[in-house]
């Protein structure tokens, strides 16, 4: 066993139950069918033993949303810890079609973008039919689900005529919400890149596999981040960044798939070190003068919610460092733990009230803010957020290349 | 002072005291026990909890290796309960001589000590933090017990047949008539009370301090105590039993038992069981022994350390020390030193004590004219009301020289075989998480409670019912709420809350003395913590003039108030 992996196994040892997680965790201060990361981690941990029946359950009611791992003071990677439990439950009891599905964004993508998308969405959008996938998969009536789009970002991208100006190549991990339901992003995403005198590359690449990690299918998303290293190593190794718009992707890529499924080859430590956040990238493009600043004045108020996901970067707050730059643009953070939805687990029916009740401090603040437009980094949450308020939301990215002035 | 009358007292609330009184009340003698502290107090519930599969004993003490293999399969169908099945390994680490492998497989054999040898590869597969320069393995039916719980049902089972166990109970003198025991003056610690008990016979389970109550009635027994120390440290790194395959040193062996791992054990002659210390030097000693088996055990975290002293007997016809037999002896007092109305029980390990209540009650029942058989055999030991009634039964192993016993021992289909998930499972299935006193060890309130219900005196004494505060945080979070608790509860006895505090101060103690030898690193952290939590918060240093001893908690009488004293 190597020193990553014993960091991580060891880690429960660092645990003095002082509690700081139990109170900073937003899933524990709403419900109670969650105990709390203190003992769902490093606690119950010390009663688990793998060639044992899973004594517990209460663990799956963890989001993941990893605000413990950030408050703990002893360094005890307590979701990690809570995600490897789910995955030995998944294990012992099988995974439920519900989760099987919600865990592959990618199938479900595939299968629902393209010109059939607009009826499926509207069937979506009806009630019997939501009541229907309710009682049957266990989707909750009300979760926010994405409208899928008439086309993929990849067959845009392949039309697309990129100038011949670039003097610098970065790779594209646009992820699976991007390529199946908000193109827009890729494409603003690439306009500001060119902009900024990138050639954009766009490796073969499948789902991050964190909703498959989230949900306990260690198996398939341990295939698809194998897949993934092999598709991303070359450009890492050829020192060609690896950037990304969906925070959790890249947040799986650098951290989540190394460390909770154990996967520590040389290749791996590559890609993770390679991976960056879009606006990680653009700040230190920022930071070295080379962050192109001819943005038009956007005299605007927005509040900006900074996923829990794009926290656990331990990077500060580079999209609101990057949009500070924009002329007449105030962002108000929300300082708020979590929107609720944690990827799939706010769509889940036992699930998606919690998820309400944990963004309902910044539901209230999008709201408070008289605001028609919020601005996320992550998808999930951006559809939570609309979802829970009626504020339309953008990714970030969005907003710099409307600054820009870029045609999208 | 009050006169009792009985059959036969019992002198040792330990194992093996609890294990006569069991035997001697299932045979209709009536029996008074008496203890100076809890059950338990003094060497049983400070050993490393070790179900002997024998495999320990084969080369040195052959006869001990045998009594322990038959013990083995009897204790796992009367208190399944108690014990785990974790099995157990022998690993030749490149420290240790490569030809006793084999000698260890004949002694095996010879004894009756069920062993099958491994391939390093199935050992790493089992137990992957294994030293991989490990070269052989030998599985025997090592197993990991609950002495606290195995005492307490035993005790439990002594009462329903009728023998009264009298905790905190020390005996003041022995009576002795011309060349006859015939009872003893005992005094319960808590109030000072004096009682005289006549008896029929009296026996000394005193274990380490039976030399101590022989020398009452004058009577020289030399019992050699032997200082064992141990370090429970914070997970178990390992679920197997794992011994180094050589003869029986110093900080040899894991054995994963609840929710931690400890390493055993060092062996070192005191000249009184009531005076010793914990030395640093064993501590490392023992850390770095434990690296030689899963490298880099010493940086673990440590929980506590703490010794009990092993009761060695010493026959008047042994030169050596090194040569006492780790075997018991019950000694005929009648025969030996021409004392009527006395035997002691001495010697022996915790796997070996229903034996050993076998045969002294034996050699008691003949002399007092009793012919019913010894039945404490068959007979599975009832659940204390501590213990949740589960009808979940872990999965029975089917592999190794333990799987044709598992399969006959789950055939009686008595209480379900401990597993380390247990209490959580319960917890999660009562959904009592948000009603844990201790957190650490998962003992709910409706546990704790049953504890304090079922009798426990004082905190120490909860601690062994439920294991409240021997988690990591060693009480940092559980002593206030058991004390509250304890005073909620008692309070209409009579208990104030000024008895409450001392309680309080006294476990806070007596949990200090463990964390002392181990601070460093995250228990040092801990300790820290805890200090702001009783000091910083609590004020608890400034407690001591509104704490007093009374209502039955705690006693400073020398007699119990004696472990970990500098020596």
């Amino acid at each position: 066993m190597d020193h990553i992996e014993l960091s991580l196994t060891q880690s429960l040892d660092h645990c003095i139950k002082c509690n700081i997680c139990t109170s900073a965790c937003p899933v524990a201060a709403v419900t109670d069918a969650f105990p709390g990361p203190k003992y769902v981690g490093p606690q119950a941990q010390r009663f688990r033993h793998e060639g044992q029946p899973v004594p517990d359950a209460s663990v799956d009611y963890c989001s993941g949303c990893r605000v413990c791992n950030q408050v703990c003071p002893t360094g005890v990677k307590i979701a990690e810890l809570n995600a490897r439990a789910r995955a030995q439950i998944v294990a012992e009891r099988g995974l439920p079609l519900r989760n099987w599905l919600v865990a592959r964004a990618g199938l479900v993508g595939r299968m629902s973008c393209g010109p059939h998308a607009p009826l499926l969405n509207f069937g979506l959008r009806l009630t019997p039919a939501r009541w229907a996938v309710e009682k049957v998969i266990g989707i909750h009536r009300k979760a926010p689900l994405p409208a899928s789009s008439t086309y993929t970002f990849r067959a845009w991208f392949r039309k697309h005529r990129a100038p011949t100006t670039a003097r610098r190549q970065v790779a594209f991990f646009h992820g699976c919400a991007t390529n199946f339901y908000e193109p827009h992003v890729g494409k603003a995403a690439i306009a500001v890149l060119e902009h900024n005198g990138f050639e954009v590359l766009l490796p073969k690449q499948q789902c991050c596999g964190l909703p498959l990690i989230s949900n306990g299918d260690f198996k398939a998303a341990t295939s698809a981040h194998e897949a993934n290293v092999q598709a991303l190593v070359s450009y890492a190794r050829q020192g060609i960044p690896i950037v990304g718009t969906s925070t959790s992707c890249t947040l799986t890529l650098k951290e989540e798939a190394p460390e909770i499924l154990a996967l520590h080859s040389e290749d791996v430590q590559i890609v993770a070190a390679g991976t960056y956040d879009i606006f990680e990238f653009l700040r230190s493009l920022a930071e070295r003068g080379e962050l192109k600043t001819d943005f038009r004045p956007i005299e605007r108020h927005l509040p900006y919610h900074q996923p829990c996901q794009y926290r656990a970067h331990r990077l500060g707050s580079p999209a609101m460092d990057v949009l500070s730059l924009i002329p007449g643009l105030v962002l108000e953070e929300s300082h708020a733990e979590c929107c609720g939805i944690a990827g799939t687990y706010g769509l889940k029916q036992e699930k998606y009230q919690i998820g309400m009740d944990v963004g309902a401090k910044l539901f209230d603040m999008v709201k408070r803010s008289g605001s028609d437009l919020a601005l996320c980094d992550s998808e999930t949450c951006r559809w939570q957020i609309t979802h829970a308020t009626g504020v339309a939301s953008k990714h970030p990215i969005e907003i710099l290349a409307e600054a820009y002035g870029l045609e999208l | 002072m009050r006169t009792i009358e009985t059959d036969v007292l019992v002198i040792g609330g330990g194992a093996t005291g609890t294990g006569c009184a069991r035997d001697l009340a299932m045979r209709g003698i009536r029996t008074i026990l008496v203890e100076k502290g809890d059950l338990t107090h003094g060497t049983t519930g400070r050993y490393h909890g070790l179900l002997h599969s024998g495999g320990r004993y084969v080369t040195k003490d052959p006869q001990s290796a045998t009594e322990c293999a038959r013990e083995n399969v009897v204790l796992r169908k009367i208190m399944p309960h108690c014990l785990e099945d974790t099995s157990g390994f022998f690993v030749t680490t490149p420290w240790d001589d490569p030809a006793y492998g084999d000698v260890f497989v004949k002694n095996c054999r010879l004894t009756g000590v069920p062993v099958q040898e491994l391939s390093v590869q199935a050992m790493l597969r089992r137990e992957p933090l294994l030293n991989p320069q490990i070269s052989r393995v030998f599985e025997v039916m090592d197993g990991s017990a609950d002495s606290f719980l195995a005492t307490r049902s035993t005790a439990l089972s002594a009462e329903e047949y009728g023998a009264q166990i009298w905790t905190y109970h020390h005996v003041v003198d022995l009576v002795r008539e011309g060349d006859r025991v015939t009872g003893a003056v005992v005094e319960d610690l808590r109030n000072g009370e004096r009682i005289g008990i006549l008896c029929a016979c009296v026996l000394n389970a005193a274990g380490a301090w039976a030399g101590k109550i022989a020398a009452m009635a004058g009577v020289t027994v030399t019992v050699l105590p032997g200082k064992g120390t141990m370090v429970a440290m914070n997970h178990r790194m390992v679920n197997t039993v794992v011994n180094r395959c050589k003869l029986p040193d110093d900080g040899d062996i894991i054995v994963p038992i609840h929710t931690v791992a400890v390493i055993g054990t060092t062996d070192v002659h005191v000249p009184d069981p009531d005076v010793y210390g914990i030395e640093p030097d064993e501590i490392q000693f023992m850390l770095a022994e434990g690296d030689k088996l899963i490298p880099g055990f010493s940086q673990y975290r440590a929980l506590r350390a703490w010794a009990g002293v092993r009761p060695l007997y010493k026959d008047r016809d042994v030169a050596n020390d090194r040569d006492i037999p780790r075997t018991f002896k019950l000694l005929d007092h009648a025969e030996r030193d021409g004392v009527e109305g006395m035997l002691s029980i001495v010697g022996g390990k915790w796997t070996t004590y229903r034996l050993m209540a076998e045969e002294s009650v034996d050699a008691l029942a003949k002399r007092l004219g009793n012919t019913r058989p010894c039945r404490t055999a068959e007979e599975p030991l009832p659940l204390p009301p501590t213990e949740h009634q589960t009808t979940f039964r872990p999965p029975v192993r089917t592999t190794g020289p333990g799987a044709s016993v598992a399969a006959e021992v789950e055939a009686l289909q008595h209480a379900p075989l401990y597993w380390l998930g247990k209490h959580l499972s319960e917890v999660e299935h009562e959904q009592s998480f948000a009603d844990l006193i201790c957190e650490c060890e998962m003992a709910s309130r409706s546990r704790v409670l049953a504890a304090i219900d079922a009798g426990a005196k004082n905190l120490d004494d909860i601690r062994r019912d439920v294991r409240m505060g021997m988690g990591p945080c060693q009480g940092g979070w559980c002593i206030y709420r058991t004390t509250a608790l304890l005073f909620e509860r008692r309070g209409e006895d009579g208990l104030s809350h000024a008895n409450s505090n001392d309680a309080l101060l006294h476990f806070l103690q007596a949990r200090w003395k463990g964390l002392v030898p181990v601070l460093w690193g995250d228990q040092l952290r801990q300790a820290r913590l805890d200090e702001l939590i009783y000091v910083g918060v609590l004020g608890a240093d400034r407690l001591r003039p509104i704490a007093e001893q009374g209502g039955g908690l705690v006693t400073d009488n020398p007699a119990v108030a004696t472990e970990y004293v500098k020596a």
